[in-house]
């Protein structure tokens, strides 16, 4: 359990950064280190250089912006978990954060970090790719805006080029009076990895009606998903349609299986757990919408 | 390389390599072995210390990355050497420990929590201890002995906080250093100072 030998460099800018990953193609980057460094414990990487981002100026913090929050990617999970910002704007992230691995590991891992190791079962890239969050790669050439769905290729696998950095994340701010935010998941036991996570934010309007939905699910396959639920966006949610369009859009998804569970029961629980959060996201609207 | 670190409020120097974890350089540099080497992949728990006050496996930081940081391990809780802490006293009080293993983790993860929250639930107690494994106990006196320090603390109406630092005028209690073994591994509550305990 003691890591292969390795160079670590603390580059002082983010150009700095990009240079030490260009001079050695077997460089990885350190933030948070909390899935990283068990990984080196194992030995299952051995990167020769370790580019430490931790402290490099502006890469973390959390910022309003006219339509998103944006994240820095250095960002302490810990910090987004006792934000303000995070619980007023960004609910459904909040919402997921207690359960990203435990708090010794919140302390120390960040938000882009888990987002640039691309975990299939990862619980930020949920959230990122349910709200079609803009990922910030900053590579040589400046900063290069992605879509979340195009960011998570596979699992551990991202489209950040070899000297690319993940800078920062901008989640889509839903200013809609009365949303509302749910989270599922479900794992051998709490902070474990999840076999499947969902989740849903929804916006009604005055009149209990749908008028934004999105819906996202975790675990199942080798990358998060959005799922289509379009059809009930203008609706009034209604419990039955729910599981129906969500059985639809879980069937046809694709689903691992290994020992924990097999690909139908992730499909399956998938369904249950999609309606669920739809369900539990439409109540936290109402709730919104009747009292504050 | 050559990393300074600031363990338990004192300056501490110690040539590493890259590779070496905090873990290691805690227990076979600094000998402050109350972190224990457990799972050493971020799995258990036995190697939390604090990094500037937030509880942290110290099996996945290396020692290179934590220079700056304020670090704290089980050794800096007791107010002097041969005493405990109000947490450390109630783990004894309710049986919160028996193998002792897990125990060092769960006191600053205890710590932390009791630091931030002056009355918790159990369920912030089960949150804060979640990180940490224990295969004695069945963490019901753990967490009996996470209310009853929370208790202990609300009555006693004492400002929170890390003990004093020992710079300067580390307070010597002659009588410490005698459970020491001579060389090597030293007795935890001496372990920090830098006389190695011994009058």
């Amino acid at each position: 359990m003691k890591p292969a030998p390795f160079r670590y460099v603390r580059p002082a800018t983010l150009s700095e950064a990009c240079a030490a990953l260009a001079a050695d193609e077997d460089a990885r980057i350190i933030a948070g280190g909390q899935t990283l460094v068990p990984m080196l414990a194992m030995r299952l990487a051995r990167p020769t250089t370790l580019v430490d981002i931790s402290r490099l100026p502006g890469l973390s913090g959390i910022a309003r912006e006219e339509d998103a929050l944006v994240i820095g990617a250095t960002t302490r999970q810990v910090l987004a978990e006792r934000s303000a910002l995070v619980a007023s704007d960004l609910p459904l992230l909040a919402a997921a954060l207690p359960w990203v691995g435990h708090p010794p590991t919140r302390n120390r891992g960040t938000v882009g970090g888990s987002c640039a190791n691309a975990d299939p079962s990862a619980e930020i890239p949920l959230v990122a790719v349910t709200l079609e969050a803009e990922m910030v790669i900053e590579d040589e050439g400046g900063p290069m805006p992605m879509p979340a769905d195009d960011f998570f290729i596979g699992p551990m696998l991202t489209s950040v080029p070899p000297t690319g950095i993940l800078t920062a994340v901008r989640f889509p701010v839903w200013d809609d009076a009365r949303v509302g935010v749910a989270f599922h998941e479900i794992s051998a036991r709490k902070s474990d990895f999840a076999f499947v996570s969902a989740a849903a934010q929804v916006a009604i309007d005055e009149e209990g009606r749908c008028v934004k939905l999105a819906l996202g699910i975790g675990g199942v396959g080798d990358r998060p998903v959005k799922l289509d639920v379009s059809r009930l966006v203008g609706t009034q949610l209604d419990a039955a349609a729910v599981a129906d369009a969500v059985r639809e859009a879980t069937s046809v998804l694709e689903a691992t299986s290994d020992l924990h569970a097999s690909a139908d029961y992730r499909r399956r629980v998938a369904s249950v757990l999609g309606a669920r959060a739809v369900s539990d996201a439409l109540a936290d609207a109402q709730v919104k919408g009747s009292g504050r | 390389m050559k990393v300074e670190l600031r363990v338990n409020q004192t300056l501490r120097v110690a040539d590493v390599e890259e590779r070496k974890t905090l873990l290691d350089t805690l227990r076979e540099d600094f000998k402050l072995t109350g972190a224990h080497a457990g799972c050493e992949h971020g799995v258990c728990g036995a190697c939390t210390v604090l990094v500037d006050g937030a509880p942290v496996r110290s099996c996945l930081m290396f020692a290179c990355q934590a220079d700056g940081y304020e670090i704290t391990t089980i050794e800096g809780l007791a107010p002097a050497p041969g005493e405990l802490s109000v947490i450390q006293d109630a783990f004894c009080e309710t049986h919160g420990m028996q193998c002792g293993f897990c125990t060092p983790g769960m006191i600053l993860s205890a710590h932390a929590l009791l630091e931030r929250e002056d009355s918790p639930t159990r369920e912030d107690i089960v949150e804060a201890i979640s990180g940490n494994i224990c295969r004695c106990t069945g963490y019901g006196q753990i967490i009996e002995a996470v209310e009853f320090a929370a208790d202990r603390l609300r009555k006693a109406n004492t400002p929170r906080g890390i003990p004093a630092p020992h710079i300067g005028a580390p307070r010597i209690d002659p009588e410490a250093g005698h459970d020491a073994p001579e060389e090597g591994i030293l007795e935890a509550a001496a372990a920090d100072m830098p006389h190695g305990g011994k009058p």
